[in-house]
């Protein structure tokens, strides 16, 4: 529940602040939201399976994002940038799916 | 990047649906111990950051995007407009080509109408109007041949005649004179007297040609009639006559228009 109101509170708040993404910002931010994203399912997976701890999903949360824009800024220094920001993402992405899965199975049953 | 939270796809036997949704609720009743706060916290910055995100990509600009990206980006606007410029060109030729081709196409279509006009008069299947002169013959006494109109019409060709009538008959190339009955058959058609002519041409030299002596006033006064010439800035010859197609004489084929 304080997971899913933070997160309305930071929509509500962007949508009034409208805040412009610093330039030196600008390409870390995508990766470190699906980054995000991904821990936030892996919570609630960890929830499902009984084994949640606030302070490892605090510390994968950071390490998560951080992690992920330490990868696409290296990338951009090797010159790989596009490369490496897609391999992220796609990485991410199926990490997601199958969190998603998880919890659909421990809810539905399914 | 593991997540230490996560065993991947650690197998877990199914458990109830409704166990699950109840540790869910548990895990979600407000508790304020620290690590909710701060879980708040990073919960309200995700949503930030994916608002500020949305809202970037929605007005993303040229300048957010890396040198590669930009490199690829000018090389496609470069071979945009090379494709655009040369596709241009071809328009602008096939533009002068048709240009030129209707303004000849114009041209032709005036001189042929010109030429529609021109043979219609000769052929006396379209009225001509002009400056000319009207030929009254009198003949009380019905003693004017078919030759003396045929004389006179031969005289005032020489003279220049672009269109002649006689009566309500177009003269043409092949329009033939013979005595009839009460009057002069012209092409099979009945002319009685008084005769008279309508022609078009220059007024003066069509008039002059019908005075000189010996000529058609003479030979029509010698037999008894009158010719009497009147010079008149308008004349409108409007019998017509409809062509018939030839029955033996074709066109010799050419090659070019």
């Amino acid at each position: 529940m304080i997971p899913a109101i933070g997160l309305a509170i930071g929509i509500v708040v962007g949508l009034l602040l409208q805040p412009a993404v610093p330039v030196w910002l600008q390409p870390y931010l995508p990766i470190a939201v699906i980054a995000a994203l991904d821990a936030v399912f892996g919570a609630v997976r960890a929830i499902l399976d009984g084994i949640f701890s606030d302070k490892v999903f605090v510390v994968s949360f950071l390490s998560n994002v951080v992690v992920a824009a330490f990868i696409v800024f290296l990338g951009d220094k090797l010159g790989v940038g596009s490369q490496l920001s897609t391999g992220v993402v796609v990485v991410l992405g199926v990490r997601i799916f199958s969190n998603v899965a998880s919890i659909r199975r421990h809810l539905f049953d399914a | 990047m593991t997540d230490p939270d996560r065993p991947v796809r650690a197998p877990q036997p199914p458990e109830d649906a409704r166990h699950a949704w109840a540790r869910l609720r548990r895990a979600g009743a407000p508790s304020m111990s620290r690590s909710n706060i701060l879980v708040m916290v990073l919960a309200i910055a995700l949503g930030f950051a994916i608002i500020a995100q949305v809202r970037q990509t929605s007005v993303q600009g040229l300048e957010t995007l890396r040198e590669d990206e930009l490199v690829r980006l000018f090389a496609d606007v470069d071979q945009d407009g090379d494709r655009l410029s040369s596709e241009i060109r071809d328009l602008q030729t096939s533009l002068q080509l048709l240009d030129s081709r209707s303004t000849g196409e114009e041209e032709a279509q005036r001189a042929a109408k010109e030429r529609v006009d021109a043979l219609g008069i000769l052929a006396g299947t379209a009225p001509a109007v002009g400056q000319g002169i009207t030929l009254r013959i009198d003949d009380p006494e019905g003693k004017v041949p078919s030759t003396v109109l045929l004389d006179a019409v031969q005289e005032l060709r020489d003279a220049g005649a672009e269109a002649i009538q006689v009566g309500d008959v177009r003269v043409v190339a092949d329009t033939w004179f013979a005595d009839g009955g009460d009057g002069i058959s012209v092409s099979g058609v009945e002319v009685r007297p008084p005769y008279v002519l309508r022609v078009i041409g220059d007024s003066n030299t069509l008039a002059g040609a019908m005075q000189i002596p010996g000529g058609v006033t003479a030979t029509v006064r010698r037999v008894g009639g009158e010719a009497t010439v009147d010079i008149r800035t308008r004349v409108v010859v409007d019998a017509l006559l409809s062509v018939s197609t030839p029955q033996y004489a074709r066109p010799v084929p050419t090659t070019t228009p």
